[in-house]
C-alpha cells in the first residue's frame, strides 16, 4: 500500500518535469522572437541583442533548459512579455476563482449525475429512465460553449435570473458551473445507473428488501455505497477536464479565473503565461488523480487490505 | 469661459477644422467630483511608464505620472507641464528645462531634476528593457546605454534641483515630443527600488491620479490626488477599470447605467446598429486618430522588387469595398500618412482603383500572367476577411495570393525576417503614430536603419536619397521652421509613394468608445490623439 503511493508519487513528479521539458521546448518552435517582442517597434537591432542577452536567450539551449528548471525550483515561472510581470502572482491571484468555480461544478455534477442516475436505476426502462438517459446525452455531447451560450442566453439574457457575466456573488458562479458540471452529470448519470442496476440485482439488496427496510434506506444505505467507488476516481480524473474547459467557460463568462488568463495569452503568444498555466493545470491533473489514490482506500475496505 | 476651456477649445478647432465640424457642446464648463467606472475585456498589463506601450495602459499611465512637456487634453498641441519653462540654443542641441516649484510625488518626496535624469536613463537602460529607449537615441550617451557600456547618459544634466539639461548629439525637432511620451515620465528612484522590479503593479508618480487598488483579473481603482500640481484637474474624484467584460455586455451594462465608459468600443457587427439606433445618441465617440493600416510589399522580393509591380497592385485594390466590410468604420487611405498628421497633402490622391491600368502595368513589367505570392495577415477577426478581400482584389489581376493568417506575434515575426513575407497586412497591428510628427511615420517602417532584423520596415525598403532628406528635415529647428518642416515631410512622403510605392496605403481606421450620458466634454478628450481617454480632463455632467 505505501510502496503503491510512493511509486505514484515518483511517476507524479516524472510527468511534471516531462510537462516542464515539453513547455519550454514549446518557446522555440515558435517563429516569435521574445527579445524583439519586448523591445517594441523603436528599437536596434543593437537593443535587440541587449534584451536578448539579459533574457539568457544567446546562451546554449541545454544552459537555458537547466536556468529554467532552476528557476521552476525557486517557484520562479518568468516574466510575461505583455503585462511585464512575474507570471506567478498573476496565477496565484487568479486560482482562487478557478478552485471556486471548479469546486461548484464538481458539487453540481456529481449532485446532478447521483440523482439522476438513482431515479434512472430504480425506474429502469421506464419514461423517466428513457429520458434521463437521453438528457444525459445530449449533455455528454454538447460542445461546451454552446451549453454556455445557450444558458447564457435563456437564463441571463432572457429570464433575467443569472448575471451575464462577473464575478463575486453565489449567483454568478451557477452558470458557469452549470456549464462546467452539465458533460460530467451526463456521464455519472450513465455510470452511476449501471452500477447501481448491477449493484440491486446483488443477494444482499434482496436480503436487505427481506428485512422489510424502506426502498430509500436500501437504494441510498445499502446499494450506494458500493456503486460510488468509480465515482471517487472519476472526480480525479475530472479536476484535469475541468482544468481544460475552464478555457472556454471564463472566457465566455468574463470570470476572473487561469482559464481566462490562458485565453489572453494564447491570443497574444505570451509564451511564459502558457507555460505557466500549462504547469499549474498539469500539476492539478497529477494532484487530482494523486488524491483519488489516496482516498480511494479509505472508502473501499477492499483497496485496503491490498 | 475658464483658461481650460479656452485652450482646448481653440486647439481643438485648429487640429481637426479640416476633418470634423465647429461643435459648441465644449463649451460647457468642466464640474468636480463624481466616480466614474470603465470596463475593458483583457486584463491591463503593466502601469510602469518606461515598459507600458499599448492603447489600454497608453492612458493609465499618462494619468499616473507627469512629464516635462505635455499636449493640451484633445489636441497634438504641446505646452509646459512639470517644467514651467524651457529654452533651446540656437544650433537645436541643448534643451534647458526649469521645474514647477513645489511638485511632489505621491509618496510625499519632492520632485527634483536628478528625479527626471535617473527616470530618463532607466527608460534607456537595456536591463529595463523597456520598448521605448530608442526614442531618446538622440540624447549624447544614449548608444553607450543602449549598448550596456554605459549606468549613466552624460547627455542629462541635472544642474540644480529645478534645472535639467540635455544635450543632442545632432538636432532632433521631434525631442519634445519624445519627452511627451510616457516613457519619459518621471519616476520616484526610492519607490522602484523598493518594488523589486515590479513598479508596473506599485506605480508611484506625480500625476493627476494615484493606484489605490488593483486586484488582478478583476478591477483597478484610480484616486485623485488632491496635490496635483495642475490647477482645476482631474475632474473626478476616481476612475475604476473593470477587467473582463466581454464587449457586449458592456455595452448592455452600459444602457442600464452601470457603466461610464465601454473602453473596448462597439464590436463591429453591431457597430452600424448602434449607430443608428436613437437610444445611443450621443453615447457614442468616433473619431479619426494617427493611423494608417496598409499592405507592405517586400522590396527586396521578387516580383515586388520592381516598382512597377508594386504600382500596380496600388491600383488593384478596392479600398471602398474593404472599409464596407468594417461597416464604414475607416476612410480609405492615399497615402502613408494619416490625415490628423502635419504633413499630411490633401491634394495628393494617390492610386485610384484601376483593375485595367493595372493590368497594363504588370504587363509591361513582363508579368501578362501574373503570379503567385504570399499576404500575411494577423488571425483575428476582421483581419482574415479584409485580407480575402485583397485577394479577391488581386486575383481579378492575375496575382494569386496565399493568406497566411497567423497569431500577431508571428506577424511580426514574419514581416522582420529578411526575405520572408512577400507582403503583410498590418491590420492589427497598424502604425499608431507615437507622437504627432511625421519623422515617426518614416525612420521606425520606411527608413533604412528599421530595414534590418526584427526591425518593423516589412517592405524592407531603403533609398538613401530618402533617408538624407527625412534627416536635413529633422535639423530643422522647430517651432521657428515648423511650417516648412512640414511641407518638406509632406514631399517626402509624396515622393516615396509615386516613385517606389513600397505600401498599399488602404484605410485610416477610426476608433470607437461608448460613454454614458452623463459623461461630459468633447469627443475630444475621450479619444484623444495622443493618449486615448484623458483622464485627466473628462468629468461627469452635473
Amino acid at each position: 500500500m505505501a510502496f503503491f503511493l510512493a511509486r505514484r508519487l515518483v511517476q507524479a513528479v516524472l510527468i511534471l518535469l516531462g510537462v516542464a521539458a515539453i513547455t519550454f521546448l514549446l518557446l522555440y518552435f515558435l517563429p516569435a522572437d521574445p527579445a524583439v517582442l519586448i523591445a517594441g517597434r523603436s528599437a536596434t537591432p543593437q537593443m535587440v541583442a541587449a534584451i536578448r542577452h539579459e533574457l539568457g536567450l544567446d546562451q546554449p539551449l541545454v544552459m537555458q533548459f537547466l536556468h529554467y528548471v532552476g528557476n521552476l525550483l525557486h517557484g520562479d515561472l518568468g516574466r510575461s512579455y505583455t503585462q511585464k510581470t512575474e507570471v506567478l502572482p498573476l496565477i496565484l491571484a487568479r486560482l482562487p476563482a478557478t478552485l471556486i468555480l471548479m469546486a461548484a461544478g464538481i458539487v453540481l455534477e456529481v449532485a446532478l449525475g447521483l440523482t439522476f442516475g438513482i431515479i434512472a436505476a430504480v425506474r429502469r426502462g421506464g419514461f423517466v429512465d428513457r429520458s434521463v438517459m437521453m438528457l444525459s446525452f445530449v449533455g455528454v455531447s454538447s460542445p461546451q460553449f454552446v451549453v454556455a451560450l445557450l444558458l447564457l442566453y435563456v437564463f441571463a439574457a432572457t429570464l433575467g435570473w443569472f448575471p451575464m457575466s462577473g464575478f463575486g456573488t453565489a449567483r454568478h458562479v451557477v452558470l458557469p458551473a452549470l456549464t462546467l458540471g452539465v458533460l460530467g452529470a451526463g456521464w455519472y448519470a450513465r455510470m452511476v445507473r449501471s452500477a447501481m442496476i448491477e449493484v440491486l440485482r446483488q443477494d444482499y439488496v434482496r436480503t436487505a428488501h427481506a428485512k422489510g427496510l424502506s426502498g430509500r434506506r436500501v437504494v441510498l444505505g445499502h446499494a450506494l455505497p458500493n456503486a460510488l467507488l468509480p465515482i471517487i476516481a472519476m472526480v480525479g480524473i475530472d479536476i484535469g477536464q475541468f482544468m481544460s474547459g475552464v478555457v472556454v467557460v471564463e472566457a465566455v463568462y468574463g470570470w476572473p479565473g487561469i482559464g481566462q488568463l490562458a485565453w489572453q495569452a494564447i491570443q497574444q503568444v505570451d509564451v511564459p503565461i502558457i507555460m505557466g498555466v500549462t504547469l499549474v493545470s498539469a500539476l492539478a491533473i497529477v494532484l487530482g488523480n494523486l488524491l483519488a489514490d489516496f482516498v480511494a482506500p479509505f472508502v473501499d475496505p477492499r483497496i485496503r487490505s491490498q | 469661459m475658464n483658461k481650460f476651456v479656452k485652450q482646448i477649445g481653440l486647439a481643438a478647432l485648429l487640429a481637426t477644422s479640416a476633418l470634423m465640424p465647429a461643435r459648441l457642446a465644449f463649451a460647457d464648463t468642466p464640474t468636480n467630483g463624481g466616480d466614474i467606472i470603465v470596463t475593458y475585456k483583457d486584463d491591463i498589463a503593466t502601469l510602469d511608464p518606461a515598459i507600458g506601450y499599448d492603447w489600454q495602459n497608453w492612458s493609465m499611465i499618462n494619468a499616473l505620472f507627469s512629464r516635462l512637456v505635455d499636449y493640451k487634453p484633445g489636441t497634438t498641441e504641446l505646452g509646459p507641464s512639470l517644467a514651467d519653462s524651457y529654452d533651446v540654443s540656437d544650433d537645436g542641441k541643448v534643451y534647458t528645462f526649469k521645474l514647477h516649484p513645489g511638485v511632489k510625488f505621491t509618496n510625499g518626496r519632492a520632485v527634483t531634476a536628478a528625479d527626471v535624469k535617473w527616470s530618463i536613463e532607466r527608460a534607456v537602460n537595456p536591463k529595463t528593457q523597456g520598448p521605448g529607449a530608442g526614442f531618446f537615441h538622440s540624447i549624447v550617451g544614449a548608444d553607450k546605454m543602449t549598448a550596456g557600456t554605459a549606468d549613466t547618459m552624460e547627455g542629462i544634466t541635472a544642474i540644480d534641483d529645478h534645472t535639467v539639461k540635455f544635450t543632442l548629439s545632432q538636432p532632433d525637432a521631434t525631442f519634445l515630443n519624445v519627452l511627451a511620451l510616457n516613457f519619459a515620465s518621471v519616476v520616484p528612484k526610492e519607490a522602484v527600488e523598493a518594488a523589486g522590479g515590479d513598479f508596473g503593479k506599485h506605480p508611484v508618480g506625480s500625476g493627476a491620479f494615484t493606484l489605490k487598488e488593483w486586484t488582478i483579473g478583476q478591477r483597478l481603482v484610480f484616486q485623485k490626488n488632491p496635490d496635483y500640481f495642475i490647477k482645476d484637474r482631474p475632474h473626478v474624484d476616481s476612475f475604476t477599470i473593470e477587467i473582463g467584460q466581454e464587449p457586449l455586455v458592456a455595452l448592455l451594462r452600459l444602457q442600464k447605467g452601470e457603466v461610464d465608459i465601454a473602453g473596448d468600443g462597439i464590436p463591429p457587427a453591431k457597430y452600424l446598429e448602434m449607430k443608428k439606433s436613437p437610444e445611443f445618441e450621443g453615447m457614442i465617440v468616433d473619431r479619426q486618430q494617427l493611423e494608417t493600416s496598409y499592405v507592405t510589399l517586400n522590396t527586396q522580393v521578387k516580383p515586388f522588387d520592381n516598382a512597377k509591380v508594386r504600382q500596380a497592385v496600388n491600383m488593384a485594390i478596392n479600398k471602398d469595398r474593404i472599409v464596407r466590410i468594417i461597416n464604414g468604420r475607416a476612410t480609405p487611405a492615399s497615402q502613408v500618412l494619416p490625415p490628423l498628421m502635419p504633413g499630411y497633402d490633401q491634394n495628393y490622391k494617390g492610386y485610384a482603383y484601376d483593375p485595367e491600368k493595372a493590368k497594363a502595368l504588370l504587363a509591361e513589367a513582363g508579368l501578362k500572367d501574373g503570379f503567385s505570392t504570399q499576404i500575411y495577415t494577423s488571425n483575428t477577426d476582421p483581419q482574415p476577411r479584409i485580407t480575402q478581400a485583397i485577394q479577391q482584389d488581386l486575383a481579378a489581376i492575375g496575382v494569386k495570393a496565399e493568406i497566411k493568417a497567423v497569431a500577431n506575434p508571428n506577424v511580426i515575426a514574419a514581416g522582420g525576417t529578411q526575405g520572408q513575407a512577400p507582403m503583410v497586412w498590418s491590420g492589427g497591428l497598424g502604425w499608431i503614430a507615437d507622437f504627432p510628427d511625421p519623422s515617426d511615420f518614416y525612420g521606425p517602417i520606411l527608413g533604412c536603419g528599421s530595414a534590418v532584423a526584427g526591425g518593423w520596415n516589412w517592405s524592407w525598403y531603403c533609398n538613401k536619397d530618402i533617408d538624407a532628406r527625412g534627416q536635413a528635415a529633422d535639423a530643422m529647428p522647430v517651432p521657428a521652421k515648423a511650417e516648412e518642416r512640414n511641407k518638406v515631410w509632406a514631399q517626402i512622403f509624396t515622393d516615396i509613394q509615386t516613385n517606389d510605392a513600397p505600401w498599399i496605403p488602404v484605410f485610416n481606421e477610426r476608433r470607437v468608445v461608448a460613454k454614458a450620458k452623463r459623461m461630459g466634454g468633447p469627443d475630444e478628450i475621450y479619444i484623444d490623439p495622443t493618449r486615448v481617454i484623458n483622464y485627466e480632463a473628462i468629468y461627469v455632467n452635473k
